[in-house]
C-alpha cells in the first residue's frame, strides 16, 4: 500500500480541502509515514472478533415525541456569514 | 423468477426488437410525527424559512443527536405491514457528503443493518390482475434540507426546515416491468403507508418522494445499465419519466451507444430527463455507524403488540369483502384502495345490505364526486347518510328509483334521505287495493290494449307498468304492481 | 498564605464559607495574576468583567443565606471546546472565527449552576488534535515549568494545555478539560497538576466541539484529588440531550475519598515497559506501587497483551470520526466563509484557509481509512482491536481493582523537539490512548521531578463507573509522593 499524490489529491476533495499541486507530493509521503506505522495491526489476528463501534453495551436511549426545539429563525442565523431573507445562504448551486 | 415476469404487452418496440424495461423503485416516505428524527423541532409543513430548526438540525458545534420514539414505532409498523422482517438490532451510520443543504456534512441514515429487512407488497394490476414484487429494505434516515436556486441571480437559498425530518427510504426489488406497474406499486405502497397512519402519502408537499431506476434489456439477455431518475414526485410523473427514459435509453443502445450509469433529474416540464450536474463526481459516502448514537435494539415482545395492533391492510380488507360481504372483487378493491373510502364504506354499510351498498358507493357517490371533483372526505352526503338511504330502499319505504332521485337532492342540499322522502311525499305505495284502483282505472281506459295483450302480446306488460306507475307518481312498489298486474291482465 | 490563588479548591470553598475572604476577593485575585502571565498564552478570551458578576453574585447569596453551589465563587477556566453562550468559542480553530454560541454545554452549565465563576476560554490544540498545544491557531501555551538552569520554553502537554498551564500557574483554581487520547491526563503529567478522564459516559459531550465522537469525554484538571474529585461530581451526571450519556446516579466522590486503600488490588501491567522507557519513569512507576503497597494495597503483575496496538488503532478511529465531525465547517452556518465562484471551490477554499496542519492531517487520513476499499482494511480491523483492548482490562480487572502506569513517555519537551515526525508526537500518548479506546476512567497524579527539575505524572486506571476507587487510590499515590515543587515565580 502506497499513498501517491494523486490519491491524496483524491482523498482532499472528497473532505473539501484545497491542497496546491506543489504540496501533494510532501503530505503524501507523510501520511505515508503515518499508514506504514498503522499498518502493524495487520499483524493481529481479528478473525471472529464483533468490531466495537462504541463501548457502551446497552440499547439506545429515544426521546418522546414532542416539539419543544426550533421556533427561533434568528438563533439559527445568528452567525451566519450571510443571511438573507431568513435563509443561509451559498454560491449559486447548478443542479 | 425474472423470466415469469415477461408479459408480451409490456415490452416496448424498437429498431432492432422488442426491449424489455426493468424497474426497480426508492420510496422516500416522509414519517408522520410531531418532530424531527433527531431533534425536538416541528415537521410541519409550509412554515416560514428555518423557523422549524433546532441547533440540532443544523449542525451547530457539540450538537447530538437524540432518536424519537414515535419514528421507530412508525419504521416498525410499516415494516409489519409491508409483511416484512424486523430486525431486533439496527444501526445508524453517517453518510457522508458535502451540500449546501446538508448542515452536518453527513445524512444520518442505516446502510449495513436497516430496521427493516424483505417483505412483499402486492400490485393491483388492471383486469382484476394481481402481482407481488419484493422489498428489499425499509431504513430511517434524516431528510436534507431544501435549496432555493431561483431566489438570487448569484446565490442559492438554504432552508433546513425539512432538515432532520424523519424518512423511511423504502426500496423494492427490480421486479417491475412497465410503468403501469410502477404506477400500481406507489398507489398500493401510499395506500398502506396511508392505513397505517405512519405517512400521510401527500406527493404534493413531498412527503411521498419517487426515485426510479430504470434499465433497459432485450429480452433474456441479462440486466441493463441502469440509470436512477430522482425526485419524481406525481405517480403520473412516475409514468411519464419511466416511458421517456426507457425510451431515450433504448434509441442511444440501438444508436450504437451504451448507458452511462448516472444520476437523472426528471423535468417535468419539458417532459425528459437529463444528468444531474451536481452528482457527476464519483461517490464515496464513507459509511460509518455513527458514534453519537447506539445501535437501537428492539424488544420482540413490543413487535409482537405492535403487530397486534395494526389497522386492518387493503389486501386483507378485500379479502373480506369478498369472503364475508360477498361483493366482487374489482368492487371490494375498488372501496380498499383508499383509507378512506374503505371506512366509508364500512361505516356506511353497517346494518344495510353490504352490496347494495356497494353498489349506491362506486356508481353513484363516486361518480358524482369525480364529476365535481371533491373527494370522499369532502363528500356533502355523508357514511352515515348514505347509508340511512340504502335503509329506506331496504325497507321498501322508497323504491330504488325514487332513491336516485334522493340522491340527487342529497348531494345537492345535504339534507338526510327521510327528511327528502318526507317532505316530498315520496314514500312508496306498499297497499295492493290501492295499487289495483290505479290497474282498473288504466285497463279500462285501455280496453283494446287489454285485448290485444291477453291476445298474446306480452310485449304490452310494460306499457302498462308504465302507464301505472306515471298515475301513482313512480310511487308503487315495482314488485307489487307486477305482481298485481299480471294477475289482473291474466283475468 | 495571603495569595488566594494558591489555596485549592477544596481550601477555599472552606474560607469562603467562613467568610475569610468574597468570591470577588478571590476571582481578582486572579485576575490580577492572568494579567502578569500574559506570556503563557493559556487564555484565548479572558472575561474578567464576566467573572466579577458571577463573583458579586455568589458573594450575594453567601450573605443573603441562599443555596449555595458545590462551587459557589470558585474561578475556574473552561477549554475553548466547551460552547458558552454569547463568549467567542474557537476549538482553537480559525474555522470558528466569530463563533459567538447561543447555547451553553451542560458540563459548563452545571458548573455555572454549581456557582463557578468563569475566568475566560483556555488554549488548547486545535480541535483537541495534539499533544503539545503546538497546534492552535491562537499560538502555543508556554508550560510555567522550566528546565533546571535552562530557559527554553517547554510546551504544556495537549490538547488541554491552556487549562494545564493555567492551573500550574494559579491563574485558575482548576480548568475543564476533554481527553479524547489523553489530552486531560497529559498536559495534567506535564505540568505537575492533576487531571482525571471519567468513565466514558459519565460526562455529557453536548455543546463541547467534538473531536471522536466515541472517545471524548469532558473532566477536570486541578492541584489535588480532592479538588478534581469536588469538579468531577458537578461536572457529571446523566444528561438526556446526549444518548451516550449515562443514566446512572452520581456518587459523592469527595466522601469517598477516605484514605483507606488497604487490601485494594493494584495491577502493573507488564506491556507498559516499552522499549526506550528512561530509567527516571521505570523508577518513578517502581515507587508508586511501593507508596500504594506500603499503605496495605496488593501489587500484581498483569498482563494487557494489546497495548501496543492501541496507538495505531486510535490512530484509525480518532481520525475517521473526526473526518467526519469536522465536515459541518463548511463556511455556510457559521464562523469562517472564504468566498468561492462554486460552492465546492467555497468549501475547499474555506477549510483550506481554516483548519491548519494537524486538523489537515488527520481528516485526510480519516477520509482515507474510511473511503471505498480501504474501510475493511482499517476501520473495520481497528474496531475489531478496539474490542480486543477492551477485552484485555475486562480480563485484568477480574483480578486488580486498579492499574497503575506512568502517564507519559517523558516530562514537558520544547516545541522544536519532536517536531519532524508525526508519529513520534504521536507516541506521547502511548499510555493514555488505551483508556480512551475502553472506555475507562484514568487519572494522573503529579509523583516527582525528573532530574531537570520537571515534573512526572503517574496514572491509574479504573473500572467503568468507578471513580470512586480510583479517585480514592489515586489519592493514596498523591499523599504519599506529597508533590509540592512549584514552577519558579509561580
Amino acid at each position: 500500500m502506497s499513498l501517491d499524490s494523486k490519491t491524496v489529491a483524491n482523498i482532499a476533495t472528497l473532505a473539501r480541502i484545497r491542497v496546491p499541486e506543489a504540496d501533494l507530493p510532501g503530505l503524501a509521503q507523510e501520511l505515508n509515514g503515518i499508514m506504514t506505522w498503522i499498518e502493524q495491526l495487520n499483524e493481529v489476528d481479528t478473525k471472529g472478533v464483533q468490531p466495537m463501534s462504541g463501548v457502551l453495551a446497552r440499547d439506545m436511549p429515544r426521546r418522546p415525541d414532542v416539539v419543544n426545539d426550533g421556533g427561533d429563525p434568528l438563533k439559527v442565523l445568528a452567525n451566519a456569514p450571510e443571511p438573507a431573507h431568513g435563509f443561509f445562504t451559498v454560491p449559486k448551486v447548478v443542479e | 423468477m425474472t423470466d415469469t415476469l415477461i408479459n408480451d404487452k409490456n415490452l416496448i418496440d424498437g429498431r432492432t426488437g422488442k426491449w424489455e424495461v426493468v424497474l426497480g423503485l426508492e420510496v422516500h416516505a416522509q414519517v408522520t410525527s410531531k418532530s424531527k428524527l433527531f431533534s425536538g423541532a416541528a415537521t410541519d409543513f409550509g412554515a416560514e424559512p428555518n423557523t422549524q430548526v433546532s441547533l440540532v438540525d443544523a449542525g451547530f458545534p457539540g450538537m447530538l443527536p437524540v432518536i424519537n420514539e414515535v419514528c421507530v414505532e412508525q419504521a416498525v409498523k410499516t415494516g409489519l405491514g409491508l409483511k416484512a422482517q424486523i430486525n431486533l438490532v439496527s444501526v445508524f451510520d453517517r453518510k457522508n457528503y458535502f451540500y449546501a443543504d446538508l448542515p452536518n456534512g453527513y445524512q444520518i441514515s442505516q446502510f449495513l443493518q436497516p430496521i427493516v429487512g424483505k417483505g412483499t407488497i402486492v400490485l393491483d394490476l388492471a383486469e382484476g390482475e394481481h402481482r407481488e414484487v419484493g422489498i428489499t429494505r425499509l431504513h430511517l434516515e434524516q431528510d436534507a434540507g431544501k435549496s432555493l436556486h431561483d431566489q438570487h441571480p448569484s446565490k442559492t437559498y438554504v432552508d433546513l426546515n425539512r432538515a432532520g425530518v424523519a424518512l423511511m427510504e423504502i426500496v423494492s426489488e427490480p421486479d417491475m416491468r412497465s410503468s403501469e406497474e410502477a404506477a400500481a406499486y406507489l398507489k398500493k405502497l401510499r395506500s398502506i403507508l396511508r392505513y397505517l397512519g405512519t405517512c400521510d402519502g401527500n406527493m404534493d408537499e413531498g412527503s411521498m418522494r419517487c426515485d426510479v431506476n430504470v434499465s433497459v434489456r432485450k429480452v433474456g439477455d441479462p440486466l441493463g445499465t441502469r440509470c436512477e431518475i430522482k425526485n419524481v414526485n406525481s405517480i403520473r410523473y412516475v409514468a411519464a419519466a419511466i416511458e421517456h427514459e426507457a425510451r431515450r435509453q433504448i434509441e442511444v443502445i440501438e444508436e450504437g451507444g451504451s448507458i452511462r450509469q448516472e444520476t437523472r433529474l426528471w423535468d417535468p416540464g419539458k417532459g425528459m430527463t437529463r444528468a444531474m450536474r451536481s452528482k457527476e463526481q464519483a461517490h464515496d459516502y464513507r459509511y460509518f455507524p455513527d458514534p453519537d448514537l447506539l445501535p437501537l435494539k428492539l424488544d420482540a415482545a413490543w413487535v409482537e403488540s405492535l403487530k397486534a395492533g395494526l389497522p386492518e391492510l387493503p389486501d386483507a380488507k378485500r379479502a373480506r369483502f369478498v369472503k364475508d360481504l360477498g361483493l366482487s372483487d374489482y368492487d371490494a378493491g375498488v372501496l380498499v384502495s383508499e383509507k378512506e373510502s374503505a371506512d366509508f364504506y364500512e361505516l356506511a354499510a353497517k346494518g344495510h345490505d353490504p352490496k347494495l351498498t356497494a353498489n349506491w358507493l362506486t356508481s353513484e357517490l363516486f361518480g358524482r364526486l369525480n364529476a365535481v371533483g371533491k373527494s370522499i372526505t369532502e363528500s356533502p352526503v355523508s357514511a352515515k347518510a348514505l347509508g340511512e338511504l340504502v335503509g329506506l330502499i331496504e325497507d321498501n319505504t322508497i323504491s330504488g328509483r325514487i332513491a336516485k332521485d334522493v340522491f340527487t337532492e342529497m348531494f345537492e342540499t345535504g339534507k338526510s334521505a327521510a327528511a327528502i322522502v318526507d317532505e316530498k311525499g315520496l314514500r312508496q305505495v306498499l297497499d295492493t287495493g290501492a295499487i289495483d284502483v290505479e290497474i282498473d282505472k288504466i285497463m279500462a281506459a285501455n280496453a283494446d290494449k287489454v285485448a290485444e295483450y291477453r291476445g298474446g302480446k306480452d310485449k304490452l306488460f310494460g306499457f302498462f307498468v308504465g302507464q301505472v306507475m306515471r298515475a301513482m307518481g313512480g310511487k308503487a312498489n315495482p314488485a307489487m304492481l307486477n305482481d298485481r298486474l299480471k294477475a289482473k291482465l291474466a283475468g | 498564605m495571603n495569595d488566594l490563588t494558591h489555596l485549592t479548591i477544596a481550601d477555599a470553598l472552606d474560607g469562603l464559607a467562613a467568610r475569610k475572604f468574597s468570591a470577588r476577593e478571590l476571582t481578582d485575585a486572579h485576575i490580577q495574576k492572568m494579567g502578569a502571565a500574559k506570556g503563557l498564552n493559556a487564555y484565548i478570551t479572558e472575561t474578567p468583567d464576566l467573572a466579577r458578576a458571577k463573583a458579586d453574585a455568589s458573594d450575594k447569596r453567601r450573605a443573603s443565606g441562599g443555596a449555595i453551589g458545590a462551587l459557589d465563587g470558585i474561578p475556574l477556566g473552561i477549554k475553548d471546546l466547551f460552547c458558552t453562550e454569547g463568549v467567542l468559542t474557537t476549538a482553537g480553530s480559525h474555522i470558528l472565527d466569530g463563533f459567538k454560541p447561543t447555547y451553553e454545554s451542560t458540563v459548563t452549565s452545571k458548573l455555572f449552576d454549581a456557582g463557578a465563576v468563569m475566568l475566560g476560554k483556555l488554549n488548547l490544540d486545535e480541535f483537541a488534535m495534539g499533544s503539545s498545544n503546538k497546534t492552535s491557531y491562537y499560538g502555543n501555551v508556554i508550560n510555567p515549568w522550566k528546565r533546571k538552569g535552562d530557559n527554553t520554553d517547554l510546551v504544556p502537554g495537549g490538547s488541554s494545555g491552556g487549562s494545564s498551564a493555567a492551573v500550574a500557574a494559579r491563574i485558575a483554581m482548576g480548568a475543564t478539560g476533554t481527553d479524547t487520547g489523553g489530552s486531560i491526563r497529559q498536559p495534567a503529567a506535564l505540568t505537575g497538576t492533576v487531571g482525571i478522564k471519567p468513565t466514558y459516559g459519565r460526562c455529557s459531550r453536548w455543546g463541547i466541539v467534538a473531536f471522536a465522537s466515541s472517545l471524548d469525554q469532558a473532566g477536570p484538571i486541578a492541584r489535588s484529588v480532592e479538588d478534581c474529585a469536588i469538579m468531577l461530581g458537578v461536572m457529571a451526571g446523566h444528561d438526556p440531550k446526549d444518548s451516550t450519556s449515562v443514566e446512572m446516579a452520581v456518587p459523592d466522590f469527595r466522601k469517598g475519598l477516605t484514605g483507606d486503600i488497604r487490601g485494594l488490588r493494584v495491577g502493573i501491567p507488564r506491556e507498559y515497559r516499552v522499549d526506550g522507557m528512561s530509567q527516571e519513569i521505570s523508577d518513578l512507576w517502581a515507587k508508586g506501587a511501593e507508596w500504594l503497597k506500603a499503605q496495605g494495597a496488593i501489587i500484581k503483575e498483569i498482563s494487557l497483551p494489546h497495548t501496543k496496538y492501541a496507538l495505531p488503532t486510535y490512530y484509525i478511529i480518532a481520525p475517521a470520526e473526526a473526518s467526519s465531525n469536522l465536515a459541518r465547517y463548511d463556511g455556510v452556518r457559521f464562523g469562517l466563509r472564504v468566498p468561492g465562484n462554486s460552492l465546492d471551490e467555497m468549501y475547499e477554499l474555506t477549510r483550506a484557509a481554516g483548519f491548519g496542519k494537524e486538523v489537515k492531517r488527520r481528516i485526510l487520513i480519516g477520509t482515507y481509512v474510511l473511503s471505498a476499499g480501504y474501510y475493511d482494511a482499517y476501520y473495520l480491523q481497528a474496531q475489531k482491536i478496539r474490542a480486543l483492548i477492551l477485552k484485555d482490562f475486562t480480563n485484568a480487572f477480574q483480578d486488580v481493582d486498579v492499574i497503575l502506569t506512568p502517564s507519559t513517555p517523558s516530562a514537558a519537551f520544547g516545541f522544536h523537539e519532536n517536531e519532524d515526525d508525526p508519529v513520534q508526537m504521536y507516541l506521547q500518548d502511548v499510555f493514555t490512548v488505551t483508556v480512551n479506546l475502553a472506555g475507562l476512567p484514568g487519572i494522573s497524579v503529579p509523583a516527582g521531578l525528573d532530574s531537570k527539575g520537571l515534573p512526572l505524572g503517574l496514572q491509574m486506571i479504573g473500572r467503568a463507573f468507578d471513580e470512586e476507587t480510583l479517585l480514592r487510590s489515586a489519592q493514596a499515590l498523591e499523599r504519599a509522593a506529597n508533590f509540592t515543587a512549584l514552577p519558579a515565580g509561580v
